[in-house]
């Protein structure tokens, strides 16, 4: 059982509830979503907290007593109704080697970690159509690389910190880049747009040389 | 096409805003939308469109457009600004018609940053993701206006505009926002500064956000907060300890703490300051 979400102030317009981790989150703003409740404008899910932006017209305080009423399942079960998206990757990032050493692996481990378990969208953020990716091995959790690049280009694979994700568009970034995939991410001819929407269930897989 | 505007000139940018995109902050997609909304809104009234019907956020000034198809009722509200048609002086906050070939051009604002050109029926580029806005941030919507391009103009409603007072902004003179103590004020050594003492708008100061200059907001503590997510109002603080608030195209999630919260109502107006202008915040509760 996991304690009862903290809610901190956010403004007038919203409240920021604190979880334990971010599978908790993902069920909460799963949970809060599932209320369908009209005073509800905006769902923000994130690492450890979900930001909930009051509807025009809504007030706080009825924000608040329905946040504090959501009873967020344990996950999987809704997790499991998702497709699963395979994503291709050429495993030839410029972090590679950065990655194996700091997690004590070697170079083909770390490509068989990744590609070995299912990864779960968990939230969006950063840039349209980018996905925050959790898994289930823990062996792949890595820092950040102590300097931002200045240019990631698109279809980057990334790691950081308990996450992977893949850089929508060319932009800076910080995530360590074990590889790279052609699938198009962000598509505003698509709908959705984003590839990777929450809750979407990927599956990478090494692109045959 | 029936009715459309011409853009001549830009001023130093123009954009097409409405009131945003809505529900698509977990796709990493922000609201953005007019920075001063109440200022759309305005227009929106005095033309007696659709509330969030798209007009063209003029930042300084500078914008003109020629009419072309049906003449159109126009009005420019936002920043108090000289605004001409074919160089006659017929002012902001106030409805004007405007024959077709004629030239309407926005000169810069005597207090304030961003004016708003309203036209009956709405400019309708077209959608992208439900709204028109320009997102500086994501690059989605339609690109800032250049000169050469055509907007058209949507169809005038039956509707007729029941204002008969339109109340011109004070944007003259030092600002108070008032601001809810954020999620993470105990992230930084003393969130009370943020109170005690006035703020500087500097020049990197843009849609997405404005930059603070004062006192550092020094931090209490080494570790890095998870990314969580972050809204139009919100004051965060980056390890250099410079407050950045949080305007139309922020970022949808956020790595920084966040120490205080501007009441929604006061974000309007503090889209409308100025780089070199003075701002303070007031401590209030949350209502």
């Amino acid at each position: 059982m996991s304690a009862a979400p903290t809610l901190l102030p956010y403004g007038d317009r919203a409240v920021l509830v604190e979880l334990g981790s971010t599978q908790e989150a993902v069920d909460y703003a799963v949970a809060l979503r599932g209320r369908d409740a009209p005073v509800v404008g905006e769902v923000v899910p994130a690492a450890r907290t979900v930001l909930v932006v009051a509807d025009e017209g809504a007030a706080l305080a009825d924000l608040r007593a329905l946040l504090a009423d959501v009873a967020p399942a344990s996950g999987g079960d809704a997790a499991a109704e998702q497709p699963v998206v395979e994503v291709p990757v050429t495993y030839d990032g410029e972090d590679l080697a950065d990655v194996a050493r700091l997690t004590g692996l070697s170079e083909r481990e770390v490509v068989a970690a990744h590609t070995g378990q299912e990864w779960r969208v968990a939230f969006g953020g950063f840039a349209p159509g980018f996905g925050y990716l959790i898994g289930q091995d823990e062996r792949l959790h890595v820092p950040r690389r102590g300097e931002s690049r200045t240019r990631v280009p698109a279809g980057a694979v990334g790691l950081a910190g308990e996450y992977s994700g893949i850089y929508p568009r060319s932009s800076p970034g910080g995530w360590q880049l074990i590889g790279r995939t052609d699938v198009p991410l962000w598509d505003l001819d698509r709908d959705p747009a984003a590839l990777l929407a929450p809750g979407v269930r990927v599956r990478f897989v090494e692109a045959s040389q | 096409m029936s009715r459309a505007l011409r853009v001549h000139a830009v001023g130093p940018v123009a954009l097409v805003e409405d009131l945003g995109r809505r529900g698509l902050s977990g796709v990493g997609v922000g609201r953005s939308g007019a920075a001063d909304r109440a200022a759309l809104r305005q227009a929106n009234r005095l033309l007696a469109n659709e509330e969030g019907a798209a007009a063209v956020e003029v930042t300084f000034g500078g914008l003109e457009v020629e009419v072309v198809g049906e003449g159109s009722w126009c009005c420019v509200t936002g920043a108090p600004c000289p605004v001409t048609v074919d160089g006659r002086e017929v002012g902001s906050h106030t409805v004007f018609f405007a024959e077709p070939g004629a030239r309407v051009r926005l000169g810069a604002p005597t207090a304030g940053l961003r004016s708003y050109l309203g036209v009956r029926g709405g400019v309708e580029p077209d959608e992208v993701l439900g709204s028109r806005s320009s997102d500086v941030m994501s690059g989605l919507g339609p690109p800032p206006l250049e000169v050469g391009d055509v907007l058209p103009v949507g169809c005038p409603g039956d509707r007729f505009s029941d204002l008969d007072t339109v109340v011109v902004p004070d944007l003259a003179g030092d600002v108070v926002l008032r601001a809810v103590r954020g999620p993470r004020d105990g992230w930084v050594a003393d969130a009370d500064l943020l109170v005690s003492t006035g703020w500087a708008v500097t020049e990197r100061s843009n849609r997405v956000g404005m930059r603070l200059g004062g006192p550092a907001l020094e931090h209490a503590r080494d570790e890095q907060l998870p990314s969580e997510g972050a809204w139009r109002g919100a004051v965060q603080v980056p390890p250099d300890g410079e407050p950045v608030l949080f305007l139309a195209d922020h970022p949808v999630t956020g790595g920084y703490p966040v120490v205080a919260v501007v009441v929604d109502a006061d974000v309007d107006r503090a889209a409308q300051l100025r780089p070199g202008d003075t701002v303070r915040f007031r401590w209030v509760e949350a209502s």
